[in-house]
């Protein structure tokens, strides 16, 4: 992961809640508005559902709700940021709803600092690193990590609503 | 050799499976006693070609298994031996076991060696006897069948007659000759085979090392061959090599002349079609018509081991479904963006806006052409599936004694490769019901006043947007009787219940159900018909039976042209729209709370047509909130999959219209209840409803 101390990349950030979060820019297909999705039975309460972007059916994480977040409502500048992530089995695109981008920077592999282990009450398993920008702190995602537990595998077990 | 031959592997085993159907169709064309020459050689260049990539690709068991069968072939050829009943049929087998080698080969599994060596002698011994027999001419006997020892008789008293022979062989392959799959060892290995040979290689090509080309061939060979043969059994060793070598074949007069004095040196620069023909006419004397026609194939594509398809090149191209499948993709989202257009033309208004319409009705009439041109590339003719109907009765009329006939009509209707892939075992499984339970012997068909010979009938044809496959015999049809007291002995039928005829019909396709008085191998075992329904089913089919006691009866199987568009009736489920596809569902109505039925408290019934059906709420298995709770209020959709029914509560229908399909799977996963997901006119998301799997997982939570 260390490929050159002083190698540089580009990390779109966003904001959830108070917090500010990156990803590495090259995964990023688009980022659109809200729109609304269409539900889709048995899946966890994060996955909201699925969009059509340009003819294919992807799904859409909130990540507040995914990483435990006091859940906010949907805005006009509500954002879906739409990734394309490398799987085992093969290439899959997902969207995450987010707060707001906010930029585009620059970072070096230095930069990077471990993620401290917080213990149990946080969970910091998506988190690839940190890293400091102006006054901010910025937890750079693991994307990888987030789709392969995440929206692949992971069943919730079944509940019957009562109707 | 540092070259990769696997590349080439798959090419090499989808041709050769193609040359096997064309031999096995031409076999089964062959007539007995009198063979066409025409349909003899095309059996006897699809065992050369075969013979000649598996020997390239290292193959050796097919390699050797298919020498031999081509020099059986050979004799059939050259009309020294007759085509009998017995040897039809083991070529036939031998077509089997080729395939089964080839299979293994491509598998990189096991295959009994003894079936292909009890095969292999069986064609040894047929070659043996011929030469036994009277009518044997002294022809050239071309190669030497396999190195077993009795297999080395038969060549012994040709080669008295001819005598020994010398040829200079001049071998210059150009650089390219080992990327087209040629391996020289296996041709100076071939030749050997011939004859006894010397071999002096030229290395004056070779450049410095630092200059090398691994994939490139710089050797040479000068060759002098001592044998019986004549020039073009030596240049058909070099079939491959066409146009990939320079090659010189001089005879080294010494003593016996021929009876046609060939020209003395022959140089083959190859790689023109018709340049090749004229050297092949100089050439020839004994076997100009296969070799010419030989030539003609290859000049298409240079030595690649493409065995020759019998003159069926209809100028078509190969293309992996995955490219089509991207263009029907795009295809789809053109029809959404245009149907979004659509809409929003239609609300414009002002000065430009009629403009603006007529111009997008030429688009979506465009859109449409598009659509269906891009659906027929995916289409192939039912002859694909058909065309193992011929054989399959064959065999299958002997083992049971009767005399069938097969009728094949419509065989060049098209549809979609998904659903021809997945059609053929059902078909299969009627097609054996059919010869098995349903023609009679010979001796009971003329008793009932019909021709011994039964007929089975194989119909596909158009109707509607939907293709029809029928499988009709003129057999002994249904016992109507006999299936309801198999059907009350196993307790599906009440004692006192008289169903229709259709319904008891309809019986034979309840699973593990077989009529049958004893199991024989083909079929009877009860596993069959509940597994065609399935099938069919999965593919957004129906099947059903029509039949008269005595005279035969008829399966007729209902198909989509395509799985990747469905027919679907859009339903609301609170703010939620979903597709059910119009095949599965029987009715749709209205229900008054007096109607519905509690069973233990919980499961809801409601009495339709004949029978009780369970209410499967589509809010609560999904986890929607819903408009209404009222099954009153709503819409009761009775669905049925699997051979179970329910009544699906929605809170109303929308319309219907046809969708195209798009996985979850590719961005998500599999959900259950849900086959897949369309996009609408206004760009959002529908999901399409799987009913068989929404039935058992209704009914698994129901029982959790």
């Amino acid at each position: 992961m260390m490929e050159g101390a002083n190698r540089t990349k580009q990390v779109l950030t966003f904001i959830l809640g108070m917090e500010t979060y990156g990803v590495d820019i090259l995964l990023v297909q688009e980022i659109r508005g809200w729109s609304q999705v269409t539900r889709i039975p048995q899946t966890p309460p994060h996955v909201l559902g699925v969009l059509n972007l340009r003819g294919s059916i992807v799904p859409i994480v909130d990540l507040r709700m995914r990483f435990r977040l006091e859940r906010a409502e949907y805005t006009a500048v509500t954002v879906i940021i739409v990734l394309s992530v490398e799987t085992s089995s093969g290439r899959r695109d997902l969207g995450v709803v987010v707060d707001g981008v906010s930029d585009v920077i620059d970072i070096k592999a230095v930069d990077l600092k471990p993620a401290p282990d917080l213990g149990s009450q946080v969970s910091t398993e998506f988190i690839q690193g940190l890293m400091t920008v102006g006054e901010n702190m910025v937890m750079l995602l693991d994307i990888d990590r987030l789709v392969g537990g995440d929206i692949g595998d992971v069943v919730m077990p079944p509940k019957v609503a009562n109707g | 050799m540092a070259l990769d031959l696997e590349q080439f592997h798959e090419a090499f085993f989808e041709e050769a499976f193609e040359a096997l159907d064309t031999m096995e169709s031409a076999l089964l064309k062959l007539n007995i006693g009198n063979p066409e020459p025409e349909l003899v050689n095309t059996i006897f260049r699809v065992a050369h070609s075969i013979k000649g990539g598996s020997a390239t690709f290292g193959f050796t068991e097919v390699a050797s298994f298919t020498h031999t069968l081509e020099t059986l072939l050979d004799e059939l050829r050259g009309g020294r031996m007759q085509v009998t009943r017995g040897l039809s049929d083991l070529l036939l087998k031998s077509v089997d076991v080729m395939r089964e080698m080839l299979r293994s080969v491509q598998h990189k599994t096991p295959i009994d060696p003894q079936r292909v060596a009890d095969l292999q002698f069986d064609l040894e011994l047929a070659i043996l006897q011929k030469n036994q027999a009277p009518a044997a001419a002294p022809e050239l006997p071309d190669v030497a069948p396999a190195p077993t020892p009795d297999a080395a008789l038969p060549t012994m008293p040709a080669t008295a007659i001819l005598g020994q022979r010398r040829w200079q062989i001049g071998f210059r392959p150009y650089p390219q000759l080992l990327l087209r799959g040629n391996d020289p060892l296996r041709l100076l290995r071939e030749l050997h085979e011939l004859g006894s040979l010397e071999v002096e290689v030229d290395i004056s090509g070779l450049p410095a090392l630092s200059e090398m080309n691994t994939e490139d061939c710089y050797l040479a060979w000068n060759l002098v061959l001592t044998s019986e043969v004549t020039r073009d059994v030596i240049a058909q060793v070099f079939d491959w090599a066409e146009g990939d070598c320079k090659l010189e074949i001089v005879e080294i007069k010494s003593g016996l002349a021929e009876r046609t004095a060939p020209p003395s040196a022959v140089v083959v620069p190859i790689g023109i079609a018709s340049a090749h023909e004229a050297q092949i006419e100089v050439a020839t004397t004994a076997t100009l018509e296969p070799a010419a026609e030989q030539g003609r194939s290859q000049g298409a594509s240079p030595a690649t081991p493409s065995p020759a398809q019998g003159g069926s090149d209809s100028g078509s191209i190969r293309v992996s479904t995955e490219k089509i499948d991207e263009i029907m993709n795009t295809v789809g989202e053109i029809v959404i963006t245009q149907s979004m257009l659509s809409q929003l033309g239609s609300s414009m208004e002002g000065p430009l806006a009629e403009q603006l319409r007529s111009g997008l009705a030429q688009l979506e009439r465009n859109v449409r052409e598009l659509q269906e041109g891009v659906m027929r590339v995916r289409m192939l003719p039912i002859s694909f599936v058909f065309s193992r109907f011929p054989r399959m009765v064959r065999d299958l009329s002997h083992r049971l004694g009767k005399e069938i006939e097969l009728k094949l009509t419509g065989d060049t209707t098209e549809l979609d490769k998904t659903v021809l892939e997945k059609i053929g075992d059902p078909l299969v499984h009627l097609v054996r019901n059919s010869i098995d339970h349903g023609i009679e012997k010979p001796d009971i068909r003329r008793a009932a006043g019909k021709a011994a010979a039964g007929t089975v009938h194989l119909d596909a044809y158009h109707k509607g947007g939907n293709i029809t496959v029928e499988v009709r015999d003129d057999g002994a049809g249904l016992d109507r009787d006999r299936i309801l007291a198999k059907a009350r002995e196993r307790g599906l039928v009440g004692a006192t219940e008289v169903p229709d005829d259709t319904a008891i019909y309809d019986l034979i396709f309840a699973a593990g159900f077989s009529t049958a008085e004893k199991t024989t191998d083909v079929s009877g075992r009860g596993v069959g018909l509940d597994v065609v329904r399935r099938n069919v089913q999965e593919l957004g089919g129906t099947i059903e039976i029509r039949t008269e006691r005595g005279k035969g009866s008829c399966f007729t199987i209902t198909l989509p042209l395509t799985l990747a568009i469905v027919d679907g009736q859009s339903v609301a489920v609170g703010s939620e729209t979903y597709i059910v596809p119009l095949t599965t569902i029987i009715e749709s109505m209205q229900l008054k709370p007096s109607m519905v039925n509690r069973i233990a408290g919980r499961g809801e019934v409601f009495l339709f047509r004949d029978g009780y059906v369970p209410v499967v709420r589509l809010h609560q298995v999904f986890g929607v909130k819903p408009r209404t709770h009222e099954l009153h209020e709503g819409l009761l959709m009775i669905v049925e999959g699997e051979g179970r029914r329910v009544g699906l509560f929605v809170d109303d229908l929308l319309g219907q219209q046809q969708v195209v399909i798009k996985s979850l799977e590719t961005n998500y996963r599999r959900v259950e209840g849900v086959s897949g997901a369309t996009i609408l006119g206004d760009g959002s998301v529908a999901l399409i409803l799987d009913v068989p799997g929404l039935i058992r997982f209704a009914a698994e939570r129901l029982a959790a």
